[in-house]
């Protein structure tokens, strides 16, 4: 067991909600969006219908998983007129506040591999297999080639994204091995796995939100204690130091890489709170002097 | 990061590094797609007894177009549709049904084709009865009912495309000598393997089932002529049949085949009166009175 929880000052010196606030309200937004889906079968509300990969929202409007479209259109594919003005707003929509928003905001293997990150964190499972971060984007790579060489979407078959969301709404079936096997994977072989490193729908994301304007910034940084905290409880930890620590290198605040996927938490667990959601354009050379 | 014009042994181990790092990574997502590969190749094989929608483009095309969204399923107002899950032996996520137990009641606006945001389901079908989920194949003449001489005509009556997709032959019933059998027989170019046959045969294990065309249907030599339709479009024998050779008909001594035509003479012996009738010597096979529309 650790010492000391991640995000415990933070707790003491801002309270547990606004500690927690960036957490709760991307739960919220997780299990909203799982239970407008779910109305339908469920309850026989049909808000929506369909899944992540396209959902056709009140009869008015349409939503297509770019990636997925693509892989279609890999294999030569083009989807109808209401397919494409779906992916044209899901295009629009993470361009604009960031690819991988998709990942932390929406898709529910989050919470799997949120859940697994939090138990390793509690039960101090030390030591891991290592994977470059970059892994996913060569299995991006070879799901674009591939869906062309076979002709078959070709991620589609294993996805373990679509497979949970899909299986909540239609019928999970034995795709729960497959939830679990991902679980596992993040708990024991290796921390932050799948998301941070194998997952080719959040590889895609990220290179859709590469310009993004909404970004999270550390405006504050000379405030920093170097607690770590923010590193720790980051699923993409490399994101943060060449926004946190690039003072002395004459790089601005705002974290650029295209893999924050816009959690918020590092802004929760920060006791300084030298966190916060801002613009890409906001982005000076120096922040020292910005008390 | 190594310069790309010095040749020091530290920009040389970084090569290497650089190109060992590639190799490890083509090898390791070579490897995942040669595995995905391989179960995609698994995944067009389409178990014969799992249809997909109206519409839907050939198996091969149709795990490329397919996006696996459900909004076929969700607007079949039957709940025909299911989304095949990962144990199912259909690709993972996409749309079929199982005629024995749920058959396409082919709706007129056939809302699952409307609601496809793909090509996957062809939205150029307007008209459902030209849709060709499957064909039906009446697969078993040994437990048929109207094979065994009984009347069941439960798979011709619930056809919704009745005395075209399937017709009812009427021949002899060898067993008893003197009753009819009606023979229901399926006409591909009408049936569009709606599967309500199948589902509704009375049999333990149903005789009659679709089967996706590929399976269904045989298919002729491309430079086969049938003659006698050769004949009605030249309007007359292609052949001068008076100098046809015609080898003997081998019947028992003094036997006659009513309605037989002998080109060398000309001769056409008499049709013999209705089935059941005095004319024939062989009763096990006199021609089909068949009921074609």
């Amino acid at each position: 067991m650790n010492g000391k929880r991640i995000g415990a000052e933070a707790i003491e010196s801002k309270g547990w909600l606004r500690a927690h606030k960036w957490l709760i309200l991307r739960r919220l937004s997780q299990l909203g969006i799982l239970t407008l889906f779910l109305l339908g079968p469920l309850a026989g509300i049909w808000i929506v219908k369909g899944n992540l990969n396209y959902s056709y929202t009140l009869d008015f409007l349409p939503l297509t998983d770019p990636y997925v479209a693509l892989q279609a259109a890999m294999t030569g594919h083009a989807p109808e007129k209401l397919g494409l003005i779906g992916i044209a707003i899901v295009l629009v929509f993470y361009l604009l506040v960031g690819g991988r928003v998709y990942c932390s905001w929406v898709c529910p293997v989050n919470l799997v591999t949120d859940a697994a990150g939090w138990l390793r964190d509690r039960l101090g499972i030390k030591g891991s297999v290592h994977f470059s971060r970059n892994t996913r984007y060569w299995i991006l790579g070879m799901t674009l080639v591939g869906s062309t060489a076979t002709g078959v979407v070709l991620w589609e078959l294993i996805n373990p994204v679509s497979m949970l969301h899909r299986g909540l709404i239609f019928g999970l079936g034995a795709a729960w091995t497959v939830v679990v096997a991902v679980f596992c994977f993040d708990l024991l072989v290796m921390s932050r796995g799948w998301c941070g490193r194998l997952c080719p729908v959040g590889a895609f994301y990220s290179l859709l939100g590469r310009w993004s304007p909404l970004r999270v910034s550390a405006p504050k940084r000379a405030a920093c204690n170097d607690c770590m905290d923010c590193f720790e409880v980051c699923p993409e930890p490399q994101v943060i130091r060449p926004a946190l620590k690039g003072e002395a290198k004459g790089i601005g605040p705002v974290i650029l890489a295209a893999n924050c996927t816009n959690c918020g938490r590092c802004i929760d667990v920060c006791s300084k709170e030298v966190f916060t959601f801002g613009l890409r354009f906001n982005n000076p050379t120096s922040t020292a002097k910005a008390e | 990061m190594a310069t790309t014009n010095s040749k020091t042994p530290k920009s040389g181990i970084a090569r290497r590094q650089f190109i060992f790092d590639v190799a490890k990574m083509a090898c390791g997502v070579g490897m995942l797609g040669l595995g995905l590969g391989l179960y995609a190749k698994q995944a067009k094989a389409l178990p014969a007894l799992a249809l997909r929608p109206p519409g839907a483009l050939p198996e091969s095309e149709f795990l490329g177009a397919c996006i696996r969204c459900g909004l076929c399923v969700r607007d079949c107002p039957y709940d025909t549709l299911e989304l095949a899950k990962l144990e199912t032996p259909v690709a993972t996520g996409t749309p079929y049904f199982t005629a024995r137990n749920i058959p396409c009641e082919m709706c007129e606006d056939i809302p699952c084709v409307k609601a496809c945001p793909t090509t996957a389901l062809d939205h150029q079908l307007t008209d459902i009865n030209n849709a060709k989920m499957g064909i039906a194949v009446l697969i078993d003449h040994e437990t048929c009912l109207n094979f065994l001489g009984l009347r069941c005509d439960v798979c011709y009556r619930v056809c919704p495309v009745i005395d075209k997709a399937i017709t009812l032959d009427i021949v002899p019933n060898q067993r008893t000598g003197r009753h009819a059998m009606f023979l229901p027989t399926v006409h591909s170019e009408h049936c569009t393997g709606c599967g309500k046959c199948e589902k509704s045969c009375v049999l333990e294990e149903a005789a009659i089932r679709i089967l996706p065309p590929k399976l269904a249907k045989g298919e002729l030599g491309h430079h086969y002529r049938l003659g006698w339709e050769e004949q009605k479009k030249a309007g007359h024998s292609l052949i001068d049949e008076s100098k046809m050779i015609d080898l003997p008909d081998r019947l028992p001594e003094g036997a006659r085949l009513p309605g037989h035509y002998d080109p060398a003479s000309g001769h056409t012996e008499t049709m013999r009166g209705l089935v059941g009738g005095d004319g024939g010597i062989i009763p096990g096979a006199p021609p089909g009175m068949g009921a074609k529309p």
